[in-house]
């Protein structure tokens, strides 16, 4: 995914002008996230509000997380479930979608803009307002439900259904993962179809065979970045449910928040910055692992050298 | 080839309906937001009195301001988190994508691994140090990320899409005497402009969509913007329901308006720049 051309070794070194264009970049990495990230692990293990400077506690933060704070027990699992169903569901959607959009049909582009719209505006605190409305035990979607002799609850109010809400509003806001996608499919050359064609293969045999295989490298990236992403979600938990009802939502970072900036408990808040970013890193891990086994990647020597 | 035309048919019954769907809940917004409080919950997708008052009323919520104010504060805000993201996503970009420099494969490879690094570990000490610096509700936080590589993706954009440019181009200019600064300006850089676009185009709808950062620096009524401005409706006892969702309507209009404008960029951008690489 991340390919890399091997550079000649004989051209010419440009130490001055390479750091002086990357020097942004460089700046903003160890004063903005470098040095952040280090007082980070320090203030993980400290009691810090703020006001006064931060004691040292030892592992006293990650000892009470981990035994006795039942908020952090509930918020993994909301998340853990939400990651779980919203992931793979937006990227079976996103897929479906792409290969439908992928399609050369008279008009392509109305289409295309139709269904990308929802997720141009998919992340904003507009849609979170629309969602909460829609959703309500008087919005829009138990009226649909009634035409069909479904009575309808409060979704949103819910504990067995808030959670599945913002689940499916995860998914409707599938497009970039689908861009993704659809640029993809366009880079599958059209010759392996028509040979397949020529051998008398289906529809299905192309897609488990040809289309899979040839996708498998971009399927990865959202992949992995569809998870990284589905552990930090926040604002559609904050503005539709703020983590109720019952904390059936109560989304890791919601907790996050509140522990930080509610209550400027700026340790505590760190270490369980520091406990996402353990998870998250052992997530992209097993993904990093598991992909041998099924990303496939042209063979050195194609196209894109 | 027989069965060109029939397939064909078949794939507008199945993209009809599938983009209706998807639409639909933004056809019911429009309708939505010029409904009274108790048409809302008719199943209806117009009114039967046309609620303009909506409009008006939501316009001037907030005694002190008008969304005006709001709009006005995010557009500026935005200015300068797209001038400071594509300007560091190009000269990044090209110091990552051509020039050879000691430890560039390493640095290269840090880059990489901020674009999996969870904003959250790095929020509370940047917080901190905001506080400290005197610089929580200004737009400062907000803005500052942009002009020193917050966005690593649209570096990791535009080196990809360097990399797409053939080396001839520099070299010819090399060998008529041009330094690595002349080769960026003269010819990179304008060979750059649709990555740039997309980079552009997408810091925009980003950080209008960024509410997390907005919530956290900025306090005053004076500096908000106008997702903070649609969050003092949510805030309330009793939501003013078709007011919020006429203001919320307004607030994608922006990104709106950049998407048609831009369309092309969108999905041309991602394919050119080649996530495969």
């Amino acid at each position: 995914m991340f390919g890399r051309k091997s550079g000649s070794g004989k051209r010419f070194q440009h130490n001055t002008a390479g750091y002086l264009f990357i020097s942004p970049w460089l700046i903003g990495f160890l004063l903005l996230t470098l040095w952040p990230i280090l007082q980070s692990l320090y203030l993980s293990f400290t009691e810090y509000s703020l006001l006064d400077s931060p004691v040292w506690v030892g592992t006293d933060n990650y000892s009470t997380i981990t035994t006795s704070d039942r908020l952090f027990v509930k918020s993994l699992v909301v998340t853990f479930t939400f990651v779980l169903f919203a992931v793979p569901i937006k990227l079976l959607f996103s897929l479906l979608v792409a290969m439908l959009l992928n399609k050369n049909v008279k008009g392509m582009s109305i289409y295309r803009t139709l269904i990308y719209f929802p997720s141009l505006i998919g992340g904003s605190i507009a849609v979170a307002a629309l969602w909460r409305n829609m959703f309500g035990l008087e919005g829009y979607i138990n009226h649909i439900l009634s035409w069909f002799g479904i009575q309808g609850i409060g979704w949103i109010a819910n504990p067995d259904t808030a959670l599945g809400t913002l689940i499916l509003l995860n998914a409707w806001q599938f497009g970039s993962t689908m861009v993704i996608f659809l640029a993809g499919l366009k880079q599958i050359p059209k010759d392996l179809y028509e040979s397949a064609s020529v051998d008398g293969a289906g529809a299905f045999r192309k897609f488990y065979n040809i289309t899979l295989p040839m996708l498998s490298p971009v399927m990865f990236f959202n992949l992995v970045l569809g998870i990284i992403n589905a552990f930090q979600m926040f604002t559609s938990a904050f503005v539709i449910t703020n983590g109720g009802p019952a904390n059936s939502t109560y989304m890791y970072v919601l907790f996050l928040y509140e522990k930080a900036f509610r209550q400027y408990q700026m340790g505590y808040a760190s270490a369980l910055a520091w406990i996402l970013l353990l998870i998250i890193g052992v997530f992209t891990l097993i993904n990093f692992t598991v992909s041998k086994y099924w990303v496939h990647y042209e063979a050195e020597g194609g196209k894109s050298r | 080839m027989m069965t060109e035309k029939q397939s064909s048919w078949k794939n507008h019954l199945l993209l009809i309906p599938f983009s209706l769907l998807m639409i639909y809940p933004v056809i019911w917004w429009i309708g939505a937001s010029l409904k009274s409080q108790t048409e809302l919950s008719l199943p209806t997708l117009w009114p039967d009195k046309f609620m303009w008052e909506n409009y008006t009323n939501g316009w001037t919520y907030s005694s002190q301001y008008t969304f005006a104010k709001f709009f006005g504060n995010t557009l500026v805000m935005e200015f300068w988190n797209v001038l400071g993201g594509v300007l560091t996503a190009a000269l990044v970009g090209y110091g990552f994508g051509r020039l050879n420099f000691r430890f560039r494969n390493f640095w290269f490879s840090v880059l990489l691994m901020t674009l999996m690094l969870p904003s959250q570990v790095t929020i509370v000490p940047q917080y901190i140090l905001y506080t400290k610096l005197g610089l929580t509700d200004s737009y400062i936080p907000l803005i500052l990320p942009h002009f020193f590589g917050g966005g690593a993706f649209f570096i990791f954009l535009v080196v990809q899409f360097i990399r797409g440019i053939p080396r001839e181009l520099d070299e010819a200019a090399q060998i008529d005497g041009a330094s690595v600064y002349g080769i960026f300006f003269r010819i990179i850089g304008p060979l750059i402009k649709p990555a740039l676009y997309t980079v552009g185009i997408f810091t925009f709808l980003w950080s209008w969509d960024d509410f997390f950062a907005q919530l956290l620096y900025l306090s005053s009524v004076e500096k908000f913007t106008v997702g903070l401005g649609l969050r003092m409706f949510i805030d309330q006892f009793e939501v003013q329901w078709g007011q919020l969702l006429a203001m919320s309507l307004l607030s994608v209009v922006p990104s709106a308006i950049i998407f048609f404008l831009a369309q092309k960029h969108f999905v041309e951008g991602i394919a050119t720049t080649g996530i495969k690489g």
